[in-house]
């Protein structure tokens, strides 16, 4: 760790936190150790579970958990804070110390104006005049770049855009002027354009107020972007901790380069598959013995189970520290190797065929929400697209959020009636399908949805969830040849069949989309639709979701239309891309092409958002207004 | 605003119409036995009948007779005259409205006083001996029907029958103007006999409601800002966990205005309950009539009251 010569602002030594559940203590963060100077930034990397949070919250004193067991030691300003009283530590919270969170929506009361819960932030911790608490309030809004700040100032959070109110929270957070800002997965939930003026704001304010930053997240790109030094986090522990450069030249650990390369990128060439990490994320109420990594390394040792593994600086970078068994000389060979494994079979021939899925002016209205007297001009979702897929291909189809890429795909599923335009389907109108001829439609036509834990049933079984297309189309009447072909399936999307007898609850995130998968193959269709499919999923069970569906559209010579807000997955995947802005279709281009010479304005300013792009000639991040 | 107010207001009156058209059909077009015979009495002569049936206006088409009727409910208030007593239905209604608005006002005192506080402290400590014991306590409650609560209070502390002699019993009641202390006297057991249930359910409603903000992410945002822990729990915590409830209390009330039959009749207050119980009793349809509309009437207007609220109180909610 790179700390000034002085005292670190905040320094966690050993800081273990465990919870008392039925199933014993759980230890959520076991001996974690780290410090952040002032005007420096520590990113705290890992996936969902690997106790990044808790770790946050622990040092925030917002664990208020009866049940959390807290030891070791944070010092801030050279204070031991977990031997302070609730009234101590209230009073160094949102003063010196400051804390912005995932949903800004979920994190600013629906109730209140924006200004006044910036002003009670202010009040809880200083006596100032209404008047000129409000004063100072719209001040800092117009400091983090909220437009027209006099009157928003008056506005709910739901009347503000996302990354409005992100801003919004950042100017509470900053409202006494803290010494620390933690940032837990600051922009997570926000657009990539959206991200991109986030990010720039938080470097901007950091750069001013030489205030020292703990930035949460789990993506290695946005890290990459804005912390000094790296910790990365697994089960509770940290496994690797480095200056940020350093550690992205030079990973040591097996779980870290498992990361970079779960992880499409714009610059790494497309058509070959990720390396996911293999497994899942421990149990942390019984975690394996030895390394906790051990299970999912490819290169443990029998031996790895037993011994823990230290905390230790590299020989010859010291500021560089490893928690991994492996011999060094051995980690360098792996990552040496760690290229991305080349996909075998070439990509079907298509140009001949006619097109599978043909989209022609496609427009879906909203009526406006109208008055007692007048009607407000209907709202256009999606506003005239066109676009072909053929056969064996797959369709990208980018865009933020709002942009219409779902009302789109749900009008080719048949899902949503289109105000005019139409969908061909191998020639025939998906919107003037009806009865059986849309049943049959639905054979050939399916979809892989966002959120495996909303669009599975709980109450049914794995194996009935499967099995529910054959029995709405009447398929595989006899019991024994059903419950055969849902075992192929299930076996088929990489997932064990002793999970037939298990209920969605029961599974993890990327097993339930494997579930979902199964379902959308039950019929053998020849389109998949999948709509944001890996979006809810950590990273390295997002590499094994896409890795499969690409595994499955070479095997089974599936079409696929594929949905998402990520423009280097969505690259990863397609052939050819689409990319949506405000309900119209601003570019279609062959995949590597748009990605190397984006024409449209919009695209290039989405390449340019994401973090660690290379940017193209004449494009900036805008700190634009966004609205 | 004022656009979302009217219109829901226009819809309480539409609802009133339907709910008046409803009580038309049931009680004037298919009643159980001809209302000119009941009314006429034994012996009477086919000509009394008759001119009977003529007063009424039961000779008349089905849709004048609506249309008479909606008249006569919307614009004078009428219901008709009692068979048993030959008074008129509103008059009876308004005369005994004061027990049944009294009787609600303080029972609803009585729930929420008891209640939210109950649930407050329920939410703070789930799982804790005290939670346990007063959600046991709200269970118990809950379950005991209105009338054994009341036998038992009776039975316990009334005045006149009671082991523990303590408050008015039955047929106490007193009118506030009349005597305002036998008044709040008399009405000391029933108010807690109603309240009692509402205590149990709102309690637990709070609870509930409580424990779920207490757990969201903007009243962690309030910690994060070093507010007091009072303050956390009172401006945002409870800030939200109280509009369901708002909900709850607007169509409670709307319904026991419309007569809390059981208690009313054990502790015999002159109150709307009493007033339908007895209409049916007798057989007296225009009371009936009168009283079933009036009660829908006070759930009808509660509605919309507990809409505006809502409007008022969540500002997400778009007046449209």
């Amino acid at each position: 760790m790179t700390v000034a010569a002085d005292q670190p602002l905040l320094a966690v030594e050993n800081l273990c936190v465990g919870f008392a559940t039925d199933d014993g203590l759980v230890s959520a963060v076991d001996g974690v150790s780290f410090s952040v100077a002032e005007g420096r930034t520590l990113g705290l990397v890992g996936e969902s579970g690997s106790g990044k949070s808790v770790t946050s919250l622990t040092t925030m004193g917002l664990l208020r958990s009866a049940r959390a067991r807290v030891s070791g030691s944070v010092r801030f300003a050279g204070r031991e804070l977990l031997a302070l009283d609730e009234r101590e530590r209230r009073t160094l919270r949102g003063s010196e110390m400051a804390m912005i969170f995932q949903d800004p929506l979920s994190a600013l009361h629906p109730f209140y104006r924006v200004g006044w819960q910036i002003v009670e932030a202010m009040r809880a911790h200083r006596e100032i005049s209404s008047s000129a608490a409000r004063a100072h309030a719209i001040e800092l809004l117009g400091l983090v770049g909220i437009p027209d700040p006099g009157r928003r100032i008056d506005a709910y959070p739901h009347e503000l855009s996302g990354g409005q109110r992100q801003r919004a929270m950042i100017a509470m957070a900053l409202v006494n002027e803290p010494r620390l800002l933690i940032a837990d997965e600051p922009t997570t939930a926000l657009d990539v354009t959206v991200q991109a003026q986030i990010l720039e704001l938080l470097r901007r304010l950091q750069r001013e107020l030489g205030m020292a930053m703990l930035f949460i997240t789990h993506d290695l790109d946005v890290v990459a972007e804005m912390a000094h030094d790296v910790a990365v986090m697994y089960a509770g522990r940290i496994v690797e901790q480095a200056p940020t450069d350093v550690l992205f030249a030079d990973p040591q650990h097996p779980y870290t380069g498992g990361l970079l390369s779960s992880i499409p990128r714009l610059d790494t060439p497309r058509g070959d598959a990720l390396a996911p990490i293999a497994g899942r994320a421990p149990n942390l109420a019984s975690p394996p013995g030895g390394c906790r990594f051990h299970p999912r390394c490819p290169h443990a040792q029998p031996e790895h189970a037993l011994v823990e593994p230290v905390l230790e600086p590299l020989s010859d970078e010291p500021r560089h520290r490893v928690a991994c068994l492996l011999a060094p000389d051995v980690r360098r060979r792996i990552a040496a190797q760690a290229h991305p494994r080349a996909l075998a079979a070439p990509r079907q021939a298509r140009d001949a065929e006619p097109a599978l899925l043909e989209v022609r002016d496609l427009v879906k209205e909203y009526p406006g929400r109208g008055g007692l007297l007048r009607r407000r001009a209907p709202h256009r979702a999606v506003d005239g697209v066109s676009f072909t897929v053929a056969r064996g291909e797959t369709l990208g189809l980018v865009g933020e959020t709002g942009c219409g890429k779902t009302t789109v795909a749900r009008m080719i599923a048949g899902l949503l009636a289109p105000t005019s335009g139409e969908v061909r389907f191998e020639g025939v109108d998906v919107a003037a399908c009806r009865g059986r001829r849309l049943k049959a439609l639905r054979r050939e036509l399916q979809v892989v949805f966002q959120d495996p834990q909303g669009s599975l049933n709980d109450r049914k079984t794995v194996g009935a969830i499967v099995a529910e297309p054959f029995v709405i189309h009447g398929l595989l009447p006899e019991r024994r040849a059903r419950r055969r072909r849902v075992a192929e399936l299930i076996e088929h999307v990489g997932l064990d069949p002793s999970l037939l007898g298990r209920r969605p609850a029961d599974l993890s995130g990327g097993q339930r989309q494997r579930v979902g998968i199964a379902r959308a193959l039950a019929l053998e269709p020849k389109l998949i639709i999948a709509d944001e499919p890996v979006s809810a999923l950590d990273v390295s069970v997002q590499a094994q979701i896409l890795n499969l569906l690409r595994d499955l559209q070479r095997d089974l010579g599936l079409t696929l239309v594929f949905i998402s807000h990520d423009l280097a997955v969505v690259r990863h995947m397609s052939d050819r891309v689409v990319v949506m802005q405000a309900g119209k279709a601003v570019e279609i281009a062959d995949a590597d092409e748009l990605y190397a010479n984006p024409a449209h304005a919009y695209t290039r300013s989405l390449l340019a958002s994401v973090p660690g792009a290379p940017r193209h000639a004449g494009t900036e991040v805008t700190d634009a207004v966004d609205r | 605003m004022t656009r979302y107010i009217l219109r829901r207001l226009l819809w309480a009156v539409v609802l009133l119409v339907l709910v008046s058209a409803l009580t038309f059909v049931v009680f004037d077009v298919m009643p159980a036995a001809d209302p000119a015979v009941l009314r006429a009495g034994r012996n009477a002569t086919p000509e009394t009948i008759a001119a009977i049936r003529h007063d009424l206006g039961l000779d008349q088409p089905i849709t004048v007779q609506f249309w008479q009727y909606l008249k006569g409910v919307f614009l004078h208030f009428d219901f008709g005259y009692s068979y048993t007593s030959n008074t008129s239905v509103r008059e009876q209604i308004l005369s005994h409205l004061p027990a049944t608005l009294s009787l609600t006002a303080g029972a609803a005192c009585v729930w929420l006083l008891f209640g939210l506080p109950i649930g407050i402290v329920s939410a703070l400590r789930p799982g804790s001996l005290r939670d346990r014991v007063l959600m046991g306590g709200a269970l118990v409650l809950m379950s005991a029907p209105p009338y054994f609560l009341a036998l038992a209070a009776l039975y316990l502390v009334s005045d006149d029958l009671g082991k523990v002699p303590l408050l008015p019993g039955a047929d106490s009641y007193t009118g506030l103007t009349a005597s305002p202390g036998q008044w709040f006297a008399s009405l000391v057991l029933p108010w807690l006999v109603l309240g009692a249930g509402f205590v149990a359910i709102y309690a637990r409603l709070l609870r509930g409601s409580l424990r779920e903000t207490m757990a969201t992410d903007y009243v962690r945002t309030a910690r994060a800002k070093g507010l007091s822990e009072r303050r956390v729990l009172v401006r945002h915590g409870l800030r939200s966990a109280i509009t369901p409830l708002v909900t709850m209390l607007g169509l409670d009330i709307g319904v026991l205005l419309g007569g809390a039959v059981l208690v009313e009749r054990v502790f015999d207050i002159p109150g709307i309950g009493r007033l339908g119980y007895e209409a049916i009793t007798h057989g007296d349809y225009p009371t009936i009539q009168g009283t079933v509309l009036f009660a829908a009437m006070f759930v009808i207007v509660a509605n919309a009251i507990v809409d505006i609220a809502y409007a008022l109180l969540d500002p997400r909610v778009v007046y449209e």
